[in-house]
């Protein structure tokens, strides 16, 4: 139960000025879209941050280059900081993270593949993207490109039984190229995953569906990286990464607290507040 | 049908290698022709019908051609979800091929009736739906709707069903055949259950009643013209399927003819709620339901 009190008990180190820009602009958005899964946005910083900045193959100016890596944001409602992520690196302008859930913007409240450019599947609805990521793993092996895909999903989630039909299928074809991460911040949507739908243990789980998995603190970018550079971690396996994180990280008064998983219309004095935990 | 179609499968696989087989554990004895001509492009993903679907859009999303393969409810209701979001949103070039439509398991009773398949897959976006009546309607239909490279679904009985049209009958997706031509009454079939109505037009001719029959192949997008032609040239139009009268074939002739501002004397010959939980094989089940024949009389 080691990761359990690493829950508890978690010290990352401090955000960087960099991690502190990434969360301006998903508040950014939220207050421009005047709504936004926010707690599950600011969870999941520094996991895609590790992911765009040191680790994923990508191409903006072509999007569809077939040597990608392949990165589906499973836990859709976590797309604020996808948004950002692609916005910071030239798939689409930062201003159009000012459109978020406006009328007609490319730019709804769960990610569609087919409007913005660098989103691999449209996502949403929970316990899809692992499956979606284990067809593409092994199109990467039958086409022969080195190409590696992750899979970044919630800790509710990964409540959902299709999550477990794909693990074994992955396990199965011992899919070294898939690499299945875990938000764990600890919360789902109504509270505390541990009174709602216990995970733990949960390395144990991933470890018995054939997974080589280990885990990490979500917030601390050396530790992201090496374990996401390394992956595989094993010969013929897949790879499971559990980040320990913090819901609403970065913002004092939303973290752990599930009031904050979603947030509608927040009023002006409370955008500057985070505006000010954030600088 | 399910054997000449799964040899139509093979053909058409080993002479384009970007198509896949996925099946969740089921075809035994049907799917390993397929198998063991082409084992890199087949998989059987166990009994998750869920992430057969899911995977099934990951790989067409890296450029293959998926086909999925399970009985009756499991490809469709089982996973409708990841058909909904991840095949048909996406548009992905995947086609399901569910055996036993309809009351084929019959004395396997209810969850084993595949009997609201049709109106559900006909719902989701960009989906093409294939109730073939026949295996020259199954094997002609599959490669055309593997051709057109978007989401698809097969409905298939199961073995054995007879040939109801003649060699060389020209099928295409979307456009329904008439199979005889009458001048009183218009039954419009989809399925095998279409032998059922040819045997009626037999049954009403000798009671002096002269009756036309169309094979519908294609569910969905629906031959509207023909729907059209067939109430402007009957007094009355029976629909005949092997499904829910309810959200399935009968009522959407009945909109077409609705839209079309065309009210010929109507009835709908299907599946209804009394069949629920009865136990029987496929023709007992049928018969239950009244001849097609008396359902086609008392219209007129």
């Amino acid at each position: 139960m080691a990761s359990m009190l690493k829950a508890v008990n978690q010290v990352s180190p401090p955000l960087d000025e960099r991690s502190k820009y990434l969360r301006r602009l998903i508040v950014r958005a939220l207050d421009k879209g005047e709504r936004g899964h926010i707690g599950s946005s600011m969870s999941l910083v520094e996991i895609l941050r590790a992911l765009y900045d040191d680790v994923l193959r990508f191409r903006p100016v072509e999007p569809k280059w077939p040597d990608r890596d392949r990165m589906i944001l499973s836990k859709g409602h976590g797309c604020i900081t996808l948004y950002v992520m692609l916005a910071d690196k030239g798939f689409i302008p930062v201003e159009t993270l000012d459109t978020f859930c406006h009328r007609d913007s490319i730019l709804g409240g769960h990610p569609e593949s087919n409007k913005i450019p660098g989103v691999e599947a449209s996502t949403g609805a929970l316990g899809h993207g692992l499956s979606i990521g284990v067809g593409m793993a092994l199109a990467a092996r039958m086409q022969k490109r080195d190409s590696r895909v992750f899979v970044v999903m919630g800790d509710g989630e990964i409540n959902e039984g299709s999550v477990w039909e794909a693990a074994l299928s992955a396990g199965k074809h011992k899919l070294s190229n898939l690499i299945a991460i875990v938000d764990y911040n600890k919360i789902q949507s109504a509270g505390p995953t541990r009174e709602i739908q216990d995970l733990e243990p949960l390395l144990d789980k991933w470890r018995a569906f054939g997974f080589a998995a280990i885990d990490v603190d979500g917030h601390d970018l050396p530790q992201l990286r090496a374990a996401l550079q390394s992956a595989p971690l094993e010969r013929d396996r897949p790879t499971a990464i559990i980040c320990h994180t913090v819901k609403g990280k970065g913002i004092p008064f939303a973290e752990h607290d599930p009031n904050w998983h979603h947030k509608a219309k927040v009023a002006p004095d409370v955008i500057a507040k985070m505006y000010a935990a954030l600088e | 049908m399910r054997t000449e179609t799964i040899d139509a499968l093979t053909a058409y696989a080993r002479a384009n290698p970007d198509v896949m087989l996925l099946t969740a554990d089921l075809g035994y004895s049907v799917l390993e022709r397929f198998a063991e001509a082409l084992p890199a492009q087949y998989a059987n993903v166990g009994v998750c019908e869920q992430a057969m679907a899911g995977i099934a859009a990951g790989l067409a999303l890296s450029g293959r051609r998926v086909v999925l393969y399970s009985i009756a409810n499991f490809p469709t209701l089982r996973c409708l979800e990841q058909l909904r979001n991840d095949v048909c949103h996406h548009d992905l070039p995947v086609t399901v091929i569910a055996v036993g439509g309809g009351l084929a398991y019959g004395a396997q009773g209810y969850t084993h009736h595949g009997v609201e398949d049709l109106g559900i897959m006909a719902m989701l976006p960009n989906m093409a739906v294939a109730c073939p009546a026949d295996p020259l309607e199954a094997m002609a239909l599959l490669p055309q709707l593997l051709e057109r490279r978007r989401p698809a679904y097969l409905r298939l009985g199961r073995a054995g069903e007879p040939a109801l049209h003649q060699a060389g009958a020209e099928i295409a997706l979307g456009r329904a055949i008439w199979m005889r031509r009458g001048a009183d009454i218009a039954l419009l079939a989809t399925g095998p259950i279409l032998g059922r109505a040819l045997r009626a037009a037999d049954a009403l001719a000798a009671r002096g009643v002269s009756a036309s029959v169309a094979s519908f192949h294609t569910f969905s997008p629906l031959d509207a013209a023909l729907v059209r032609e067939a109430a402007s040239s009957h007094r009355a139009v029976l629909t005949i399927e092997e499904h829910s009268v309810e959200g399935g074939f009968g009522s959407r002739v009945a909109e077409a003819l609705l839209m079309a501002g065309q009210a010929p004397r109507f009835g709908k010959f299907g599946v209804t709620d009394a069949l629920r939980g009865r136990i029987g094989s496929q023709s007992w089940l049928l018969d239950t339901l009244g001849s097609v024949e008396d359902h086609a009389q008392a219209l007129l």
